[in-house]
């Protein structure tokens, strides 16, 4: 339910398992650097608290939990870079004040309130306790079997020194036991690398527990931005029906008022004067074609007609014929997604064609449309100019939040130059179409 | 000339009925349903079929698909498709078999008596009748087209009435304008599309449709 990409790049094909267990191996010494400076902040925490009750303490809780929040922040974002686990960051927004500073006491409040403060404590506590036994082994297998490789050249001096030298369960006295702890040191180093990898995505797995979001904090972010696309959609339904009303009350309605006064006129001088009835009659003809056309463009805006007889993919293939730029489709979509889905995917990819029409300056777009893994995903292509920005066009903002209202997303990729790349990703189901193919 | 009408709605049919018996055609039938259209094309084999897009059940495009069927079952049969609005998809469906006597028009075109019976007459003669609307939106889609930015303007009036379906008599009455004329600048615009110059009427049409739908 999160709304986290996961955004591991699959490992070469290439990179051995030796190379990816050295890089495992590296990984948990990183974290294990992390893990001590959890460590740290919690000890600084303690004699914060402690000093708290004279005052002096209170003053560095706050910067010490934001430091530990940055630590955390860090392990959740390399638990995704790293160990293939991606957490979304669960904390509460930051207090605003008008004056900037929130001051001291509402930014307790703040702190305090936030579950996942007290989450993260506990998580810097096990994790400082066994946190490293996971990221550290790796490396450590290693540096013991690299130990027992070098042993023929390093048990002399040992000995000499006087040390119990024992290599795991060998008793290392002499040059062929030095000797025999060679292999054994490899048999170290092998599972050292081959245990990385796993015991780094254990650690992710690990983290992911307590660095998650809480369910109640998920629920509530679910409950605000649905909160916010209802209404959204609610507002954008109303203006709708606004424009509506307006477009047929200043249009079709005015024309047919218009054209019930020339037939009338006309009817007054069917008998006095034939030849201007005839003129008033083919003018009252020619209201009532421009009152059907703007009702058939009312209707396009509305709902599409070839939407509604052929589905989202031949409506595309309509849109595409009517661009003034030459664009290919392919689509493959087995059935037809919801009616308000389907709708809200055309009017998005209609705006989008308008806009590599009108700024791109492309002589070429595509668009793709498939379903797979319960997501509706349309892909729009154009060899433009590029520079889109999703922020500033009020077009593109228009269907990120009709998008929103079906937890849709779009992404935009427009580097100056080009090409421009629109992404369009709503989760729907597919159902077969009501009308029968016959 | 005989008339087989489909149409769903009674006020549209009625109309439709009246307004083509008051011309001089002979109604052999008007049906409501894609399938009683079919049982009356094979029984009274009309010269030209004029058939609503939109029929019962589903309301969609009943009645292209019935016209594409009609066609299947007597190959070459005329059809006028007419709709509240034109598709160049539809359009394409309709011309895909190449064969000609094949109408596509808006309903409105209806309330201009002698301009609908004149689009039916020459569908049922074996040429094609294209709304003016679909000829604009193919032109619209080939804005970009470097042949078509070289013709003259009065040429590009030319190449809309031609891709209309209309032959060089009924262009020069439009155009006022001789035959003559419009034969030269026909000549002309298949110069600069590189098309393979026609004499008849119908081939040149659609050679021309099928330059504008590439």
């Amino acid at each position: 339910m999160t709304s986290v990409q996961t955004s591991t790049a699959p490992s070469p094909a290439a990179r051995s398992w030796i190379g990816r267990g050295l890089i495992a191996s590296g990984r948990g010494i990183a974290l294990t650097g992390l893990i001590l400076a959890e460590l740290g902040l919690l000890c600084a925490l303690a004699i914060a608290v402690t000093f708290a009750a004279v005052g002096v303490g209170l003053f560095f809780i706050p910067g010490l939990v934001t430091a530990s929040r940055a630590v955390a922040n860090t392990i959740r974002r390399l638990a995704g870079e790293w160990c293939g686990v991606p957490i979304a960051v669960p904390y509460l927004p930051a207090p605003t004040a008008p004056g900037g500073d929130p001051g001291l006491w509402r930014r307790y409040g703040w702190l305090l309130n936030d579950p996942a403060t007290w989450r993260d404590l506990l998580w810097m506590t096990v994790d400082s306790l066994v946190g490293w036994a996971l990221t550290l082994t790796p490396a450590g297998l290693v540096a013991w079997g690299l130990f027992g490789v070098v042993m023929p050249a390093v048990w002399h001096p040992i000995v000499g020194a006087g040390g119990n030298n024992w290599y795991a369960f060998i008793h290392v006295t002499g040059a062929g036991r030095a000797w025999l702890s060679v292999p054994l040191g490899v048999v170290f180093i092998l599972a050292g690398l081959w245990a990385g990898p796993p015991l780094l995505s254990a650690y992710g797995r690990f983290a992911r527990r307590l660095l998650a979001p809480a369910s109640r904090v998920q629920l509530e972010r679910r409950v605000r931005r649905l909160a916010e696309t209802r209404s959204v959609a609610v507002e954008a339904g109303a203006a709708e029906v606004r424009r509506i009303e307006r477009d047929l009350h200043d249009g079709a309605q005015a024309r047919l008022v218009a054209m019930g006064m020339t037939l009338d006129a006309a009817d007054q001088l069917l008998d006095d004067n034939p030849a201007a009835a005839r003129v008033l009659l083919t003018e009252a003809r020619e209201t009532s074609v421009k009152a059907l056309a703007e009702l058939r463009d009312l209707v396009r805006g509305i709902h599409p007609p070839v939407l509604a007889d052929r589905g989202l993919a031949d409506a595309i293939r309509a849109l595409a014929l009517d661009s003034p730029v030459q664009v290919q489709v392919a689509a493959a979509l087995p059935d037809r997604p919801e009616p308000p889905v389907e709708s809200a995917a055309y009017f998005a990819v209609s705006e989008l064609l308008t806009n590599v029409t009108k700024h791109a300056g492309a002589r070429q777009a595509r668009v793709d449309v498939r379903h797979d893994g319960g997501i509706l995903r349309i892909e729009v292509r154009d060899n433009g100019s590029g520079g889109a920005d999703a922020t500033r066009g009020s077009g593109l903002a228009g269907i990120q939040r009709r998008l929103g209202a079906f937890d849709g997303t779009m992404t935009v990729s427009s580097p100056p130059g080009g090409p421009t790349v629109v992404t369009l990703e709503i989760p729907c189901a597919l159902s077969s179409p009501k009308t029968s193919t016959s | 000339m005989r008339v087989v009408i489909a149409e769903d709605l009674y006020l549209l049919r009625e109309g439709l009925t009246r307004m083509l018996e008051a011309r001089g055609f002979d109604v052999a039938a008007a049906v409501d349903n894609p399938e009683d259209l079919l049982t009356e094309i094979t029984r009274q084999r009309p010269d030209v079929a004029v058939i609503d897009v939109r029929l019962p059940p589903t309301f969609t495009d009943e009645g292209l698909r019935a016209a594409l069927a009609a066609r299947r079952e007597i190959p070459g049969l005329p059809v006028l498709v007419l709709s509240q609005y034109v598709e160049q998809l539809y359009a394409r469906e309709l011309l895909a078999d190449g064969s000609g006597s094949v109408g596509y028009l808006l309903k409105d075109r209806v309330l201009d008596g002698r301009q609908f019976t004149d689009a039916l007459q020459r569908v049922a003669e074996g040429g094609t009748a294209m709304d003016p609307e679909v000829i604009a939106r193919l032109i619209t889609h080939n804005e970009g087209n470097d042949a078509l930015a070289a013709l003259s303007p009065r040429e590009r009036q030319v190449l809309e009435s031609m891709a209309e379906g209309r032959s060089n008599a009924a262009i020069a009455q439009r155009l006022v304008i001789t035959e003559r004329a419009v034969a030269k600048h026909t000549a002309s615009i298949f110069v600069k599309l590189d098309l393979q110059p026609s004499d008849d009427d119908n081939r040149r049409v659609l050679a021309v449709l099928a330059y504008l739908g590439q």
